[in-house]
């Protein structure tokens, strides 16, 4: 019985948000923005989703912390190695064929996957010749992002990630340690820009070589994955590079005539020439 | 204690967990089922990350159910047996369907055996078993407890006839459960799922 009045209160939830602060959530997949919800509600104090959609609408100065449960995504510099390795090996070299470069981070949260592709175009001498955006649509996440902060004590698995998708460097190259935090690099993000960008309900706005976004559709239903990889196409250059996460594909969306597996084990595609 | 013929009627789907001394335990609980046994199996065992996860490979072998790896917003089907990927959270969604979240670790552990059983129980309710084995880590406790408060039938390894008791005793704590069996009676109420009755 609980669970078929939750299946009412949520899309009500998330049509109150929407209305009210322009978030769109309503093509995020239920089950886990319910187990996100349900850590909201404990942190509000609250019982019921028709509790916290009361606290939310009436209360605007909470809104950024349920934004922060609904959204925040934490990951680790050069997670899945194996794909970093791919990139370098099999797209750099294709990559090193334009004159300059733009490459899209979506969905980028805190940043992590960010400067590991600003760190490995670095040690591929691409960077200089290259601008990312970094796009997401919490703005505290972005923040955090920018001032590219880390807790000194992931550096160790990052620095393992690193070395394992075929570094040629070191990565304390890039930080600095100082109080249990690794400040990285100003000279990464000179070439990067973050901004505000919704996969929900805002468009392309620029053509890019590379979109890398990983574990971001596994968050969205199959309509809103259409809308996002459809975005993604349009983003892309002719003969553009797509890279998902692990467990993620364009097998099964109306957009998969658009692109043609180009590393098929580490979930990298290729939008296709017409 | 109540009868198999309680335990698995009207059962669509099964939710497993376990950690240390899994592979061993599943391996004797797949090879036992039948091939007309109804259910959906859904499973988390912690191993190491890795990819790609040979899990599959291996129980496919010794299972008369088709044994697969989950996928991102797959329908469920009936009979079949489905691992979590390493790295990510399994969760049952709406159809029933699966859906998969690269959400923080929940009791150091992803996929989490909370994870699946919480969203499972919310999709299933009464139509669904919950079964914990053998296991070093608490994650799975709170999990068969929620299946429980949803309807559904929680059953939990003996935790002397357990590789490692810590999980059972941790969901035997958290309680109450239906049924507590040793591996063989685990065995026999596998391996007569699905006999016409």
């Amino acid at each position: 019985m609980t669970s078929s009045v939750s299946d009412i209160e949520l899309p009500l939830l998330l049509e109150a948000i929407y209305r009210r602060y322009h978030y769109d959530f309503r093509g995020y997949a239920s089950a886990s923005l319910k187990r996100r919800l349900a850590q909201a509600m404990d942190r509000f104090s609250c019982r019921t989703l028709s509790q916290l959609q009361d606290l939310v609408l009436h209360q605007p100065v909470l809104f950024p912390t349920l934004l922060d449960f609904l959204t925040v995504q934490v990951s680790e510099m050069f997670r899945d190695p194996p794909y970093f390795r791919a990139l370098r090996e099999k797209v750099v070299p294709l990559l090193r064929t334009y004159p300059s470069l733009k490459v899209w981070v979506a969905g980028c949260s805190t940043g992590e996957e960010v400067y590991s592709l600003a760190i490995l175009l670095q040690e591929e001498g691409l960077l200089e010749r290259s601008l990312i955006y970094a796009t997401d649509i919490n703005a505290s996440a972005l923040e955090r992002a920018q001032s590219g902060i880390y807790d000194a004590a992931r550096v160790a698995g990052f620095t393992d990630n690193h070395r394992k998708s075929g570094a040629r460097s070191s990565l304390s190259d890039y930080y600095t340690a100082a109080y249990g935090k690794a400040v990285f690099d100003k000279s990464l993000k000179s070439n990067i820009v973050f901004a505000d960008h919704s996969l929900s309900t805002d468009s392309a706005f620029s053509e890019v070589q590379l979109v890398s976004c990983r574990n971001v559709l596994i968050y969205f239903d199959r309509q809103l994955q259409d809308r996002v990889l459809g975005l993604f196409r349009d983003s892309l250059c002719r003969k553009g590079f797509l890279g998902l996460g692990a467990k993620e594909s364009v097998r099964f969306s109306a957009h998969s005539y658009a692109f043609s597996d180009f590393v098929a084990n580490d979930k990298i595609f290729r939008k296709e020439a017409s | 204690m109540i009868s198999f013929a309680a335990l698995t009627r009207e059962i669509q789907g099964v939710a497993l967990g376990a950690s240390a001394g899994g592979i061993e335990v599943l391996s004797a609980l797949l090879s036992s089922l039948r091939a007309d046994c109804p259910a959906s199996f859904f499973i988390v065992l912690h191993i190491p990350r890795e990819r790609p996860s040979l899990l599959a490979e291996i129980f496919a072998a010794r299972c008369a159910l088709p044994v697969k790896e989950a996928e991102d917003k797959e329908p469920v089907q009936a009979g079949t047996v489905y691992f979590a990927p390493p790295d990510y959270h399994l969760l049952l969604d709406r159809g029933p369907a699966f859906a998969l979240s690269s959400d923080a670790p929940v009791h150091f552990s992803r996929p989490s055996i909370d994870v699946l059983f919480e969203s499972a129980a919310d999709i299933y309710e009464e139509r669904l078993l919950g079964v914990i084995l053998t296991g070093a880590n608490q994650d799975g406790a709170h999990g068969l407890a929620a299946i429980g408060r949803a309807g559904g039938r929680t059953v939990v390894q003996e935790p002397a006839s357990a590789a490692v008791p810590f999980l059972p005793e941790a969901a035997l704590q958290e309680g109450p459960v239906d049924c507590v069996l040793t591996l063989e009676r685990l065995q026999d109420l596998f391996a007569t799922w699905g006999a016409k009755e």
